[in-house]
């Protein structure tokens, strides 16, 4: 008996050889346990070795293997291949951003901008070791928890149409990082990202489309993390408005 | 801003189409919801023309406001109060969202939250209805 199979259109580009993305199509295949990214696998062992795209964990926790599945942004790990079956499923790099080669987007944009926003905890000064941890209660993890399941797979960039037409925009993933540390009892570091955070590139830009939410594999919220950081931030203007001696 | 990098081979820059808001459904339902502004302040600005007809006597204000029997404006008011419906049903979803609101330790349901704005709402658009039906009697 044949074994069934299932078509992916997968994006090739090769910088020196093609002036603009292609799309090439693959037999592989079908298994009801398997992934698009072990479809994806599976090209590169038997079929084509030089196609190229990320991976690592195989399990949603690297944020390597995004990429369009349909049109939509989604972990290749996480997208089975029976959700499609038996249409055609088209595999494309992520939009939004620069195409390095095939199905491997150019990152450093998003990597300048979550450094931008320091996500990491942030002291004045620390206190010496015999002091102790910095303790912390299950109520105070509550509050930045949720933003701190973020992997920086970068689905919500593709997500978001705000970021396609004005790429000056920090994004999604990292105003809800910089949720993640302005929330957490520890850190002391709202004061230096607030610039970043309420510059005009930053909240502002966002016009809560909302779709970076509904993609995100890890259910962060980053809209609701910035609709959130407008509340906090217009909050602040006001309090420094009428109490401009006051303590914030 | 992507800066280029002079140590990497050329990269593929993608351009995003103007069709962008047709491509998607949520898109598309994202641009509704902005177009409704536009109904909205329009409704507005001829509201606050109506009210402006008011010191200048009864007959004044029934005239302007008969104005309002012609097609045009009756279609216009039709599609005014839709935007209106569809941006209020989605600011109390949003609401949910921005709004966290604690008891003790524990956050409230976002789901609790717009259903207390859709109360809330309906409450008020019930007193509204009342008061008008009781002005008329």
């Amino acid at each position: 008996m044949n074994e069934p199979t299932v078509t992916l259109q997968v994006t090739r580009y090769h910088p020196e050889h093609d002036e603009a993305p292609r799309p090439q199509l693959y037999s592989v295949p079908y298994r009801e346990d398997w992934v698009v990214l072990d479809a994806l696998n599976y090209i590169k062992d038997q079929i084509d070795g030089t196609l190229t795209y990320r991976w690592s964990c195989r399990m949603g926790v690297c944020g390597s293997c995004g990429m369009m599945v349909n049109g939509v942004p989604r972990l290749t790990c996480a997208a089975f291949l029976r959700e499609y079956y038996p249409q055609e499923i088209r595999v494309e790099p992520l939009t939004n951003f620069p195409i390095i080669r095939d199905l491997v987007i150019d990152m450093d944009d998003f990597m300048q901008k979550l450094r931008s926003v320091k996500p990491w905890i942030i002291r004045e000064g620390d206190r010496p070791l015999e002091e102790g941890e910095y303790r912390q209660s299950p109520a105070e993890l509550e509050y930045y928890k949720q933003y701190s399941m973020c992997i920086n797979c970068m689905l919500c960039y593709a997500a978001c149409p705000v970021y396609g037409l004005e790429p000056e925009f920090l994004g999604p993933a990292a105003i809800a990082l910089a949720q993640r540390y302005n929330l957490d009892s520890r850190d002391q570091g709202q004061a230096q990202r607030g610039p970043v955070i309420a510059s005009h590139e930053g909240i502002w830009e966002c016009t809560f489309v909302g779709e970076c939410s509904v993609v995100c594999p890890k259910n962060v919220d980053p809209a609701a993390a910035i609709q959130q950081a407008k509340v906090t931030t217009t909050n602040a203007w006001f309090k420094s408005l009428l109490l401009p001696w006051g303590k914030r | 801003m992507n800066v280029p990098r002079p140590d990497r081979p050329k990269v593929f820059q993608p351009q995003m189409p103007a069709s962008w808001w047709l491509k998607h459904p949520k898109y598309f339902l994202f641009m509704l919801r902005e177009l409704s502004s536009v109904f909205i302040a329009i409704f507005l600005v001829v509201f606050l023309v109506q009210i402006a007809q008011l010191p200048r006597g009864q007959e004044a204000y029934i005239a302007f406001v008969q104005k309002f029997n012609a097609p045009g404006w009756i279609i216009f008011h039709i599609v005014a109060l839709l935007f209106a419906l569809y941006h209020s049903v989605t600011w109390f979803e949003a609401a949910s969202k921005i709004l966290v609101i604690r008891r003790g330790e524990r956050r409230v349901p976002p789901q609790v939250v717009t259903a207390i704005g859709f109360g809330a709402w309906g409450a008020l658009s019930l007193v509204v209805l009342l008061l008008f039906l009781f002005l008329r009697s």
